[in-house]
């Protein structure tokens, strides 16, 4: 049975409907991140699971409890709920020492003495906070502060670890050392954890599995790499991805070599589409599955150099056809000039498509 | 009866019932509910009983009106106010000389406030700080000080008794209008309230970055033009702001009123609903006292729609780029000036004051008449009717702890409520339920001194229901004063709540504090700094309250301040006196006291 348990919840405010009917579970000892653009209600969701929003409709369960329920008129308070949670402030309280932080729940909870001085020295020692503990939060860094909030999680032991973006607030070096930290905490404590971030990257480098949402809507559940290569919606095509996925409108012909794809300023075959014959639909194609060449060679899509953006370990180029820019990612430099021609090929059953109409894909791609 | 439609809508009940009971989950919806209510029972329930009681006939009534029928409906009042001979004494003419007054004052105050708000921040004026700190004090001492002041001075014989220093000096006695009446209402109160203007005013110059003044002059404008088109408009909020406050507080005053006008049967609405009530003509009050919050509202709806949100200035600003105005060989000139100005606001009256407290016979200014018996002198039957000096009459020390134990009492009360106020409406943010109580936490500030003061007399004097009547008792006084200082406790509880961020509280849900806890431990300690200012403004206030208390006054309740009244009343000058200066010395002790208890808590 799955750890967390949420069906129908819905959050309003106002006359904004933050979230709406959202279902989704969370397997035990899974790494869950909910990502979307901001606004989507990823954060609002994360807030109902731990207990600090109330819903307007649905049901949670955690651990096989009821911690909430609409129709009962049920809610268990935040504290009861055996989830910690790491604000994206932090929140350390800062009138209190790195000790008193990390005390004030034990306490509360009424944990003898001697527990929580071996409970806090536990935790301080694995976040490699030993100095700290009679520091201020206001004398630390931001990547002091923000192991000290993961410890303060640690010292209640809960069985949830929530996490709401607690990573923005640091500069990109010391994102990545504490995303690797993060990454670590999950492994050895083998925590639930449910994680909210609107950084793609920081998603699929963490999750066992991603969950999309769009407009207080789930969009897609899946494990990092299916996200990336088989995107179940144009809009997660779209969102995932950096540069920015090819996207090309056009239309499934039938041609007498077989069933294609005629796009603006392509044309690409599309053999596992027959059923879809004379469908409005819009491929969809990763920077990294172009290849290009200098010259006119073959038959492949030409095209002139528009923009050459070297980024060390890769290269962004830019190609522009028939009045459409393609992005293509090439490894290392390359040595191209603007405005010199070139052409680009589709590496095979590269492209998604999607239904234009709907949004939704409808091909079958074998991998 | 027909079962169908019945049936049909059963469902929602439970779903409604949910819903309900989940609101109720939250802290700040019952403690938003609860304040409320509670804010309810202090503003406008009494506010309703005013407007009811001026609309029957009063027991007083009998004696002037033979069919008078406690109780029963009437418009007699109304009439007897609006429309009758007696009108144009108890009504028009009182009306006229406060609107006069207090446009005065407000026009006065205004350009004083603005001119030292500009000295001190805009312009190379030397010793400019100190200013600065000196002219916010005239505010800090009680409004009717420079009052007692003036008529030490200028006192003629036509209230008998001794007559003022000016007579001594001049060897003849001030003309009337000088004396008494409009002319020095309007200065003494100006010299009161002037530092609401410069405090609003510089917060508003200091957040004006003058590079949009220099952007001005680069583009050729010429300083005239750069005051009128980029200056002038940034500021005016705070100058109608500053102007409306002035307005509002001056028309409700009472106590300089009633010690420069009185004497010459000058009136206000504020005095005419003193006498009005002395004279035993509760209704006659109630009414001005009700015209008096219609003017109130009024002004400061007129406000809201000139300047709608932009009405409260922020006071703190950033240190941003500035350049002072060059004065050149007005530098000193300007200096002498706003040194004397605060002079004569502060340090003259005060001086002038000491010097009348130590005078053993009034109107004899030889070194050989000096004494400290008013202060620490036994009793004399030949002197004041042997009364003894104010530090050992047990009248006035009583007085003086009743003073001070109501300060602190409403400090610590409308402190306390200020925060609750504070986390109920920030933490409610976009509800309704927050939205009310913001408001009704402002309504007290619509309603002028005097006329607060109308209010609970007319609602307390009678039991209601279990509770006995509150009239002549102590909790009045804190009820009235806790009521009529929360605007001020509630904003300095809402902004300082703003920077306590909710995720600090939120952290202590998710480790299982309480409410109660998580306010102590976390909430409280964060926002006591905060409101401090609060707490001390409430302390000020409360120490030198005269117009908001005199109604509600017993021998028994007495204060420093209603004491000082009844001195001057009785003409013994040396006693008001003295004991307008040891509300100053506690006013400013406490403050003192205050700010470094808060300091330590701060540490």
């Amino acid at each position: 049975m799955a750890l967390i348990e949420i069906e129908g919840l819905t959050k309003r405010f106002g006359a904004v409907t933050a979230v709406s009917g959202l279902s989704l579970s969370v397997e035990a000892g899974e790494f869950l991140t909910l990502l979307g653009p901001s606004g989507c209600g990823k954060t609002t969701v994360l807030r109902m699971i731990a207990g600090l929003e109330i819903p307007d409709d649905g049901e949670i369960r955690i651990g096989g409890r009821t911690v909430f329920s609409f129709r009962r008129g049920l809610f268990v308070s935040p504290g009861e709920r055996g989830v910690g949670l790491v604000f994206q402030s932090y929140a350390l309280w800062p009138h209190m020492s790195v000790r008193q932080n990390l005390a004030f729940g034990l306490e509360t909870r009424k944990a003898a003495p001697e527990e929580i001085k071996r409970r806090i020295a536990e935790a301080l020692a694995y976040m490699r906070l030993e100095e700290m503990e009679n520091r201020y939060p206001q004398q630390m860094s931001g990547g002091q502060q923000q192991r000290v909030a993961l410890a303060r999680m640690l010292v209640a032991r809960p069985g949830v670890f929530l996490m709401d973006e607690p990573l923005s607030n640091l500069d990109a070096k010391l994102r990545i050392e504490m995303r690797a930290e993060i990454k670590r905490l999950h492994r050895e404590v083998q925590a639930t954890t449910v994680y909210v971030t609107h950084d793609q990257t920081e998603a699929l480098t963490l999750s066992s599995r991603v969950a999309i949402m769009d407009r207080g809507r789930l969009v897609q559940v899946a494990p990092p790499r299916e996200i990336y290569r088989r995107p179940g919606s144009l809009f997660v095509a779209d969102f995932i991805g950096s540069p920015t996925i090819n996207l090309i409108p056009g239309r499934i012909v039938r041609k007498e070599e077989g069933v294609f794809f005629a796009g603006d300023a392509l044309s690409l075959p599309a053999p596992a589409l027959a059923a879809q014959v004379g469908a409005e639909v819009t491929a969809a194609v990763r920077p990294e599955d172009i290849r290009i060449e200098p010259g006119e060679s073959g038959g492949a899509a030409r095209g002139d150099v528009y923009a050459v953006l070297p980024a060390g370990a890769e290269t962004i180029i830019q190609v522009r056809r028939e009045g459409r820019v393609f992005n293509v990612r090439v490894m290392g430099d390359a040595s191209l000039e603007i405005g010199e021609r070139v052409c680009m090929h589709f590496l095979p059953e590269a492209a998604v498509f999607f239904h234009r109409e709907s949004g939704i894909r409808i091909d079958e791609r074998r991998e | 009866m027909e079962a169908g439609p019945r049936s049909a809508i059963r469902a929602p009940a439970p779903v409604f019932l949910n819903r309900l009971g989940l609101k109720l989950r939250q802290p700040q919806v019952i403690l938003g509910l609860l304040l409320a209510m509670v804010l309810a029972g202090l503003v406008a329930v009494p506010f309703f009983q005013m407007v009811h009681d001026t609309a029957v006939w009063q027991e007083a009534d009998r004696r002037i009106v033979r069919t008078a029928e406690p109780g029963a409906w009437t418009l007699f009042h109304y009439k007897r106010v609006f429309a009758s001979p007696l009108s144009v004494n108890i009504f028009y003419r009182p009306l006229l000389h406060s609107l006069a007054t207090s446009l005065a004052i407000s026009s006065l105050a205004m350009l004083i406030g603005t001119l030292m708000a500009w000295l001190v921040v805009r312009t190379d004026m030397p010793f400019k700080k100190t200013i600065g700190v000196f002219a916010v004090i005239p505010y800090v001492l009680p409004s009717y000080t420079l009052a007692l002041a003036w008529l030490d001075f200028f006192k003629n014989e036509r209230v008998g008794g001794a007559v003022g220093i000016f007579s001594y000096l001049f060897g003849v006695s001030p003309p009337d209008w000088l004396a008494y009446g409009f002319v020095p209402i309007v200065i003494t109160l100006s010299l009161h309230y002037y530092p609401f203007t410069y405090l609003l005013v510089s917060g508003a110059l200091v957040s004006i970055d003058s590079s949009l003044e220099e952007s001005g002059e680069v583009l050729g404008a010429s300083r005239l033009r750069i005051l009128r088109r980029i200056t002038l408009p940034l500021v005016l909020p705070a100058l109608i702001s500053a102007f409306i406050l002035t307005f509002s507080r001056a028309v409700g005053t009472f106590g300089t009123p009633y010690f420069l006008g009185a004497p010459v049967r000058y009136f206000t609405l504020a005095t005419t609903i003193y006498t009005s009530i002395v004279n035993r003509t509760p209704a006659v009050a109630y009414i001005g006292a009700l015209v008096l919050i219609l003017i109130s509202m009024i002004i400061i709806y007129m406000n809201q729609k000139v300047i709608g949100e932009k009405s409260f200035v922020t006071i703190a600003g950033k240190g941003l780029s500035r350049r002072p105005t060059a004065l050149g060989p007005w530098r000193w000139p300007a200096l002498i000036g706003a040194a004397a100005l605060i002079s004569l606001a502060v340090f003259v009256p005060l001086l002038l004051l000491l010097w009348q407290t130590l005078m053993l016979y009034p109107n004899d200014y030889s070194p050989g008449n000096l004494t400290l018996h008013y202060w620490i002198g036994a009793s004399q039957p030949a002197l004041a009717e042997g009364e003894s000096g104010i530090l050992r009459n047990s009248l006035i020390l009583g007085a003086a702890w009743n003073s001070i134990r109501l300060s602190v009492i409403v400090a610590l009360i409308t402190g306390i409520m200020g925060i609750l106020i504070g986390y109920a409406v920030v933490k409610g943010r976009k509800t309704k339920l927050a939205a009310v109580l913001e408001q009704e936490s402002f309504l007290p500030y619509l309603i002028p001194s005097i006329a607060f003061g109308a209010i609970y007399l007319s609602l307390f004097s009678r039991s209601i229901g279990p509770l006995p009547a509150l009239y002549g008792t102590f909790i009045l006084l804190v009820l009235v004063c806790v009521a009529k200082n929360l605007p001020f406790s509630a904003r300095s509880g809402i902004s300082s709540m703003l920077q306590v961020a909710g995720e600090l509280e939120e952290a202590g849900m998710m480790a299982g504090a309480s409410w109660f806890r998580r306010f102590r431990r976390i909430i409280l300690p964060l926002t006591l700094a905060g409101s401090l200012s609060g707490f001390i403004l409430a302390f000020i206030a409360t120490m030198r309250e005269l117009s908001l208390i005199i109604l509600l006054i017993t021998p028994e309740t007495r204060t420093l301040t209603t004491m000082t009244f009844r001195y001057v009343e009785q003409g013994y000058s040396q006693f008001a006196d003295a004991i307008i200066l040891l509300i100053v010395v506690l006013v400013v002790g406490g403050e003192f006291l205050a700010r470094r208890i808060g300091k330590r808590e701060m540490m």
